[in-house]
């Protein structure tokens, strides 16, 4: 069992949750990911490590609460449990020797990167983290961010920091020049749309792959993606791969697959909810 | 067929007079009895067991028609060279605690190998009776004795051996490290079983239905050897969470039977739509996920119309799963004959039961989708048979302009699986062959001293029992390693061959 030793919300959707796990703690590198399971009956979900403390023995987890399964591990108090923890999984983060990075994170991809900006500024690389939400309580991590570099915030709403999407001040930070590596981690049409508009200016490019999972290990195929027209699978060749090389429209056709029995989830939740008169705020990212 | 009319074993009154044994010749003259099963079209709805199981009588009967010959074939004929006359003849003489103790000595995991192992080729395949008319139903007789073990663990005697003071890590928990956990145990060493997923038992419980191999069969078998003192710790991915050489410095010996977990897809057009699993994720969410069951938290795709592609054991328990989903049409789509399907007869002779449909000399040419990616067909070809190729079968040949499309809205993808990396990448001293599969030596030690495998990490994807083997024979090596005699004595390399010596 892995008990929760912190817990802290972090927007409307998303929660921060630091969890023991001492033997991932210990080896864990940037850009790796566990595999929980609630308990007994539950989904083995895929959460990139955010952080680790080898000393304390603890791994940092921040979920986003979009379906049933991640309802559940958002609603973990401290003093809960998490029966199940694999991993740490998939290659870790190929970090840039030197130069400027711009780092883009979309909504609870922000949770992802921050492992990746901690690695490269604790390299020394100049980071620069490009985030964004819907609004300013959408916006996550950002102090913990500046503590690595700058950082632009985007809102759409124009509530806090710039008006607009991440892209737009991605352009701006491209056409001022001296970027030598993005890494974009959020939804697929964010990843993509950074994808596309970094190509033109030949910055390598990284994102990460939330492809559908079962084991993590390679044995079930089904995050396989295409990436330069070969098959991979996100959980052991990745889950990051070179964003001008991916199949996008693949992975987020793939990731649907399972949308009518997720919905039909929610709505049973919310009838339980109901019933409980105690019904909570379901956001699709 | 005639049942006896003996009740029930002799009660403690012991009321019931000795029988006269048999003749040979009587014995000749008994038909061998039929598993009772439940009816093809009503298992094809639920995932209860298809073979309920021989009962007392029936049991009884058959250990009868054994005629414990000198010079039994049927133990040659076992990959873990289980002492079959024995454990029948204590049976057929009442003696059902010493039969359950005979039979756990020789294999670890009898309640499983008495329901999944291809008997018709290894020790029913081999019994003299087989040359004019039916061998002992041996699979049956196994099972009963193994179930009753189970049922009655209390009645067996508890071993207590010497410990050793020596820690064997065993990497993976299938049908190979359970075996050789359970033997390495009850030699005296301290054993740890490392298993990636969640819960023990490897292909056992991710793999083969409950249809099957209940789980709660695995389960007990499992205990059992937690019982004998095996540790096992889950979520465990070595390579990952820990590394070879690590593991290698904590204990005094390693066996690593990971199997041969990565499924091979079948590289044509329209693979990556949305309805194309490979056998290993639609088994594995059906299974250890526990998607057969309407409540369970992970989602399935319920086909209709579903098409597995593939001819052996796999392939039979991912259509037969199909079935069980409700699909009204389930189809094998393999690109042989009838002759040449590798799986067993058994599992066809039930798919067929079952209503499954067989396209054979069939292969696929591409997967066929809606406008939303959704699987609507598979354009196949229809094949003959050729030449016979590099493993002696006739290779199946394209018959030009035969391509049709079967209309299906699931594919299973079930044509094998091969070697994953995951472990021997982080052991760049393992030396593994040109497909990834460990070399080990005649002994199971590879190129890392102290560092044995087996099971299909070594020989490729095959059955349970041979990886038992494996694990049987490595776990004897490791013993022998342990004890600083190498190469080991008394333990024939080729085969798994113990001399009564080495086996006290």
């Amino acid at each position: 069992m892995h008990p929760v030793v912190e817990r802290e919300q972090l927007s409307p959707n998303v929660v921060r949750l630091v969890v023991e796990a001492p033997r991932i703690a210990k080896v864990r590198r940037p850009g790796q990911f566990v595999i929980v399971r609630k308990g007994p009956g539950a989904e083995r979900i895929p959460l990139t490590i955010a952080d680790n403390d080898p000393e304390a023995g603890t791994i940092t987890l921040m979920i986003q609460a979009i379906g049933v399964s991640t309802t559940e591990l958002t609603s973990l108090q401290v003093g809960d449990a998490i029966q199940d923890v694999a991993g740490p999984l998939g290659r870790e983060t190929d970090l840039i020797a030197s130069g400027h990075a711009v780092c883009v994170g979309g909504g609870v991809g922000t949770a992802v990167l921050l492992p990746i900006v901690k690695a490269l500024s604790e390299k020394g690389i100049h980071v620069t983290s490009v985030i964004g939400g819907r609004s300013k309580e959408w916006v996550i991590l950002e102090p913990e961010l500046r503590a690595c570099g700058d950082v632009v915030v985007c809102t759409d709403d124009g509530s806090y920091g710039r008006h607009g999407f991440v892209t737009q001040a991605l352009k701006d930070l491209l056409d001022a020049g001296g970027v030598d590596a993005v890494y974009a981690i959020g939804p697929v049409p964010m990843m993509k749309a950074v994808s596309e508009m970094t190509q033109p200016y030949g910055v390598d490019t990284t994102v990460s792959l939330n492809a559908i999972m079962v084991d993590g290990t390679g044995m079930c195929g089904g995050c396989r993606v295409t990436v330069g027209g070969q098959t991979k699978y996100a959980c052991v060749d990745g889950p990051e791969f070179d964003a001008h090389a991916v199949n996008f429209q693949e992975l987020a056709d793939r990731l649907t697959t399972y949308r009518s029995f997720e919905q039909a989830a929610l709505a049973r939740q919310a009838d339980e909810a109901a019933k409980g008169a105690c019904a909570t705020t379901e956001v699709k990212a | 067929m005639t049942e006896p009319t003996s009740p029930g074993p002799a009660g403690e009154d012991g009321a019931e007079a000795p029988k006269a044994p048999l003749s040979n010749k009587e014995r000749m003259k008994i038909d061998r009895v039929a598993m009772p099963e439940q009816e093809g079209d009503i298992r094809a709805h639920n995932f209860g067991e298809v073979n309920l199981g021989l009962t007392y009588q029936l049991a009884m009967l058959e250990a009868e028609r054994c005629i414990q010959c000198p010079k039994p074939f049927c133990v040659d004929g076992c990959p873990v060279r289980v002492d079959i006359p024995r454990f029948i003849k204590f049976l057929r003489d009442g003696e059902i605690a010493q039969a359950a103790e005979s039979l756990l000595n020789d294999n670890a995991l009898p309640c499983v190998t008495g329901r999944v192992c291809p008997q018709e080729t290894q020790c029913e395949g081999v019994c003299i009776r087989a040359k004019k008319g039916n061998p002992v139903a041996i699979g049956y007789l196994e099972r009963f004795v193994a179930d009753w073990a189970q049922a009655n663990i209390d009645q067996l005697p508890t071993a207590h051996p010497t410990q050793t003071g020596k820690k064997v890590g065993i990497v993976g928990s299938g049908p190979a490290g359970l075996t050789a956990a359970g033997e390495l145990a009850r030699r005296g060493h301290d054993v740890t079983v490392f298993e990636a997923f969640h819960a023990p038992g490897g292909v056992l419980i991710y793999g083969i239905p409950e249809f099957r191999l209940p789980k709660d069969i695995v389960q007990a078998e499992v205990d059992r050897l937690v019982s004998d003192g095996v540790k096992i710790e889950v979520d465990a991915i070595v390579g990952r969470t820990y590394t070879i050489p690590e593991l290698r410095e904590d204990y005094d010996a390693l066996f690593l039977a990971v199997g041969a977990g990565l499924p091979v897809f079948m590289n044509v057009p329209g693979e990556n739509f949305k309805g194309v699993y490979s056998a290993n994720e639609y088994l594995t969410r059906v299974n250890l996920m526990g998607a057969w069951n309407a409540d369970s938290k992970t989602p399935i795709l319920h086909g209709q119309r579903v098409v597995v592609v593939g001819g052996g054991n796999v392939a039979m328990d991912s259509v037969r799963t199909a079935r069980r989903l409700g699909a009204a049409e389930a189809t094998i789509v393999y690109r042989r004959s009838l002759d040449e399907l590798p799986a067993r007869k058994e599992e066809v002779h039930h798919a067929k039961d079952e209503g499954v449909r067989f396209e054979l000399l069939t292969a696929p040419e591409e997967v066929i989708g809606d406008e939303n990616r959704w699987v609507t067909g598979l354009r196949v070809s229809s094949m003959e048979l050729g030449e016979p190729d590099k493993s002696g079968r006739r290779r199946p040949v394209k018959i030009a302009g035969s391509e049709h499309v079967i209309e299906c809205d699931l594919v299973v993808v079930a044509i094998g699986t091969r070697a994953n990396p995951l472990l021997t990448g982080s052991a760049p001293e393992l030396t593994v062959n040109e497909y990834g599969y460990m070399i080990a030596d005649e002994w199971g030690m590879t190129s890392m001293p102290g560092v044995f495998a087996g099971g299909d990490i070594v020989r490729g994807a095959a059955t349970v029992i041979l990886a038992m083997g494996d694990g049987k024979r490595s776990a004897q090596a490791i013993d022998s390693y342990l004890k600083g005699v190498w190469p080991p004595e008394g333990v024939d390399p080729k085969g798994n061959r113990e001399t009564a010596a080495a086996a006290g």
